[in-house]
């Protein structure tokens, strides 16, 4: 532990600490580009410049030296200051005085160092270079002439990404980033290239000339396009969401999201349904008012018995409103809800048995990974990530079960289906087995009964992984959302859809002359089957919880609000619970969560997992031969949100839907 | 100078090599996990390869080639053309058959480099950065290559040519143009870089070596 001091403040830090991160601890900043504390360091932008006694006479770069013992470090002494002018006068030799016409202006690191370091006017009177700008897709757009050469991107790709696709060309002032034959970057997280630019050479392309950062209100957020619950920070401005951009949060996505998660906002603004319909007798749906709408289905559903009635709650329903209809459906004496809408046969009783118990941040710790019926990379890019960081810090051997996969790490392929998960064998000590929804089919009681077995469960590790793919899943099997005795849709006459859009659901659940209310923000696949529709909120329209695959409670705030007549969920519910004569016991929000958490404490413990008992789960029982397949086969469009977003549909254009190889 | 690529209507569509002795030797000088090492001496075994393989003018090195470098070394295709876009010895295009790299750094430049380079344009009939009609020759413009005692001077394909004048360039030029051979190294009466007026110190010494 060397002891050192900067600008005088006695340190300690641990070995190998480096001086920027050593400062960063005491609060003192120092300006950087190239420097990103979650990839390698190249020290090659010479900003970070700092005056150290004890070393040689010349300023030293802090990103790349390591402290040591009775080091004397300077961040803002004379030789540092000229130092940095120095740097910064040949970063803008070549970069174009652009800012008024640039995307990244107010939020450059460039510009605000440059207010610091730069010099008010140029000594040089050449012609300033000019560079092609590259196709990296429809995700990102480039302005290479304002590149600096800090190779953040290049690092991005090949360190998080995992696609060596971008690299540094050519030499002194001919250099820059390039790709090896001109290609789009095929990653799920291409969007974070964006953000790690620390000038407007690779910008958000969605997003261009659209805001500026000053006239955005920022709202923490949570994201819902996959169940890993990234957290996001929601810009709008005025009733608009611009853009969507990763908030810090190191046990879930670190400072990256996948690319659904940042661009799929666009689809909030078109298919909307921004008032109440109800279907009138030529079968057509016809605008109402929120009155009309409740007392023609209240009137439907005052003539059926409990029992003849079900709900179903969909991907991206909230905690709040998933809870309000579970005791509306208690209220009227219907036990047919299920939130299960895909037919993944999870195992609703126990919370172990459906929750992601390595966590996120705990898959680091792993010394095997087994994948089965899950391709991570297109269900859950974050947690890809995660096992990408694992593999590449410590090269923890990956397993895969189901199909061959397309992944950015090296695996073992064990087999197809559930004879290679029974003959599965890994000498590990901490091992994490990640099941998908692919592998829970008709019989996924028996494959999670068999994976149960086949985890490692000691007091400090818990190997047994559930990847989700929907958003709201683990929230609504925590409220209960999950019928009591077997599912059976038999002698239902009327469903109360919640943000259901599956497509199958409407094959094989929902009977034809079924009475269908449905509650929901898109007009997609479950707005065109409705009798009634409520129009509720998105996820950027509500404050609601949710609860992701490790079983961590979150909570998202509203960022604008819901468009037209549209209503929060819970609050529709609660309505509704009043037309039937069945008023529920919560009038505001907050009583409602008062009341969610004295039920179940967890959702009092917003932020964190609170932990859960092993128990057993699932049903020991034979598994059928065929092969599991992954759950999403297309990456770009798995919800009503991201079919209605024209970028995503630009994705599928330019990557192609699938990403699989055939089985070999 | 930025390196010209050849057009995707030039590039061969694989690219295997000949001498998998010599590829095996090279890939013996490394350890086996750092196999990427050997990335610069296959760059030129394909200018080399290729020299001999094109019907006129010298070798290059086809992005067919620097697939299959990526393949033998195990790294990521855009690291090899990293690599192969940032020396100047390595030519990503049809060129002519002796490349003449003439250096144009201070101490040449000094001793008259722009002069050799009038020279070279005059002999070849093309400027730098293009190549002769005949493909025989290409000018290029190249930072100091270390032979400043016997400035001004230009390496064509492998050699060193050095102490020149205008016309001794010219000379060089035609008998290459003839096919005829030209002694390498330095144009005057000078032992390798010693002085050029004769050996001031550790005359004796000079006089074993038989420069004297």
């Amino acid at each position: 532990m060397p002891k050192l001091k900067i600008n005088d403040i006695e340190v300690e830090v641990p070995a190998g600490t480096s001086i920027i991160q050593a400062a960063e601890q005491l609060g003192i900043e120092i300006p950087r580009f190239c420097y990103h504390d979650k990839l390698s360091v190249p020290a090659n932008c010479r900003m970070c410049l700092v005056e150290v006694k004890g070393g040689p006479p010349k300023p030293q770069a802090s990103c790349a030296l390591a402290c040591a013992e009775n080091m004397e470090v300077f961040t803002d002494s004379e030789m540092v200051h000229k130092a940095r002018k120095g740097v910064m006068e040949f970063l803008l030799i070549n970069h174009p005085l652009d800012c008024p016409i640039c995307d990244q202006g107010g939020e450059c690191d460039l510009q605000d160092q440059a207010v610091a370091y730069g010099f008010d006017r140029s000594r040089y009177f050449e012609a300033k270079r000019a560079v092609k700008d590259k196709e990296l897709g429809p995700l990102i757009e480039t302005n290479m002439t304002r590149c600096i050469q800090c190779t953040r991107c290049v690092r991005f790709a090949s360190e998080i990404a995992g696609v060596d696709d971008l690299g540094l060309l050519n030499r002194g002032e001919d250099v820059e980033i390039g790709t090896y034959i001109s290609k789009a970057v095929e990653s799920e997280l291409s969007g974070n290239l964006a953000d790690v630019c620390p000038v407007g050479a690779l910008l958000n392309k969605p997003y261009t000339f659209t805001a500026r950062p000053w006239e955005l209100r920022k709202t923490d957020s949570i994201d819902v396009m996959d169940a890993v619950g990234s957290n996001i920070r929601i810009d709008a401005r005025g009733n608009e969401v611009m853009r969507v951009l990763p908030r810090l949060n190191e046990s879930v996505n670190e400072e990256w999201i996948a690319d659904k998660t940042r661009y799929a906002y666009d689809g909030l603004k078109t298919q909307r349904l921004d008032r109440p319909y109800v279907r009138d007798t030529s079968g057509r749906l016809r605008e109402c008012t929120w009155e009309e709408a409740f007392i023609y289905a209240a009137g439907k559903l005052k003539t059926l018995q409990g029992s003849e009635i079900g709900a179903l709650a969909g991907d991206l329903v909230d905690v709040e409103s998933t809870y309000a209809l579970r005791d509306l459906m208690r209220a009227l004496g219907s036990n047919t809800m299920d939130c299960r809408v895909d037919g993944a046969d999870l195992d609703a009783s126990e919370a172990c048995g459906y929750r992601f118990n390595t966590t996120i941040a705990g898959l680091e710790q792993a010394d095997a990974i087994v994948l089965i019926g899950t391709n991570p990379r297109k269900e859950a890019p974050i947690i890809n990530a995660r096992i990408r960081k694992a593999w590449l810090t410590k090269r923890t051997p990956v397993y895969v079960i189901g199909e061959r996969l397309e992944l950015n790490y090296p695996y073992t392929y064990l087999g197809a289906g559930a004879d290679a998960l029974e003959k599965l064998d890994i000498k590990a000590e901490k091992p994490a087995i990640i099941v998908g929804m692919g592998a829970l089919r008709i019989d996924g009681a028996a494959v999670l009964a068999l994976a149960r077995k086949k985890s490692v469960v000691t007091a400090e590790w818990n190997g047994f992984n559930v990847l989700h793919t929907a958003a709201g899943r683990v929230g609504a099997l925590m409220v209960g959302f999950a019928p009591q005795a077997p599912f059976s849709t038999k002698g239902i006459k009327a469903w109360y859809l919640h943000g259901v859009d599956n497509a199958e659901v409407f094959q094989h659940v929902i009977a034809k002359e079924a009475f269908v209310i449905y509650q929901g923000h898109h007009g997609d696949v479950g707005a065109q089957r409705a009798d009634v529709i409520f129009p509720g909120a998105a996820y950027t329209e509500k404050a609601a919880l949710y609860v992701n695959t490790e079983g961590r409670v979150q909570m998202a705030r509203a960022a604008v609000s819901p468009v037209g007549q549209a209503k929060e969920d819970w609050r529709i519910v609660r309505a509704f619970s009043e037309v039937l004569n069945v008023p529920l016991a919560y009038n505001t929000h907050a009583d409602l969560r008062k009341r969610l958490s004295a039920e179940i404490p967890a959702f009092a413990n917003v932020g964190e997992i609170t932990p859960v008992e092993w128990k057993p789960f699932g049903k020991e029982g034979t598994i059928s031969a065929t092969s599991f397949t992954s759950a999403v086969a297309n990456y770009y469009q798995t919800d009503a949100i991201s079919r209605a977003s024209v970028t995503m549909a630009n994705c599928v254009e330019s990557f192609g839907a699938p990403l699989k190889i055939a089985a070999a | 100078m930025k390196p010209r690529i050849a057009p995707p209507e030039l590039q061969p569509a694989t690219f295997t090599f000949k001498d998998t002795a010599k590829v095996a030797d090279i890939l013996s000088r490394y350890p086996a996990d750092k196999k990427q090492s050997a990335v610069m001496p296959l760059l030129d075994l394909v200018m080399r390869q290729m020299a001999a393989e094109v019907k006129e003018g010298g070798g290059w090195i086809p992005e067919a080639a620097m697939e299959e470098i990526a393949r033998i070394c195990e790294m990521p295709r855009i690291k090899v053309f990293e690599v192969a876009t940032f020396y100047s010895m390595y030519i990503l295009a049809p060129i002519g058959k002796h490349h003449i790299q003439c250096c144009t750094t201070t101490p040449c430049w000094l001793r008259g480099s722009a002069d050799i380079v009038k020279a070279c344009e005059e002999a070849t009939g093309c400027h730098v950065g293009e190549t002769s009609q005949d493909k025989l020759f290409t000018i290029s413009e190249v930072e100091c290559l270390g032979a400043c005692v016997n400035a001004p001077m230009v390496q064509i394909n492998d050699e060193y040519y050095e102490d020149l004048t205008p016309e001794r360039m010219k000379e060089i030029i035609a008998a290459l143009k003839a096919g005829q051979d030209v002694p390498k190294g330095p144009q005057i009466k000078r032992h390798s870089s010693m002085s050029a007026a004769g050996p001031t110190t550790l005359i004796e010494e000079a006089k074993k070596a038989g420069a004297l």
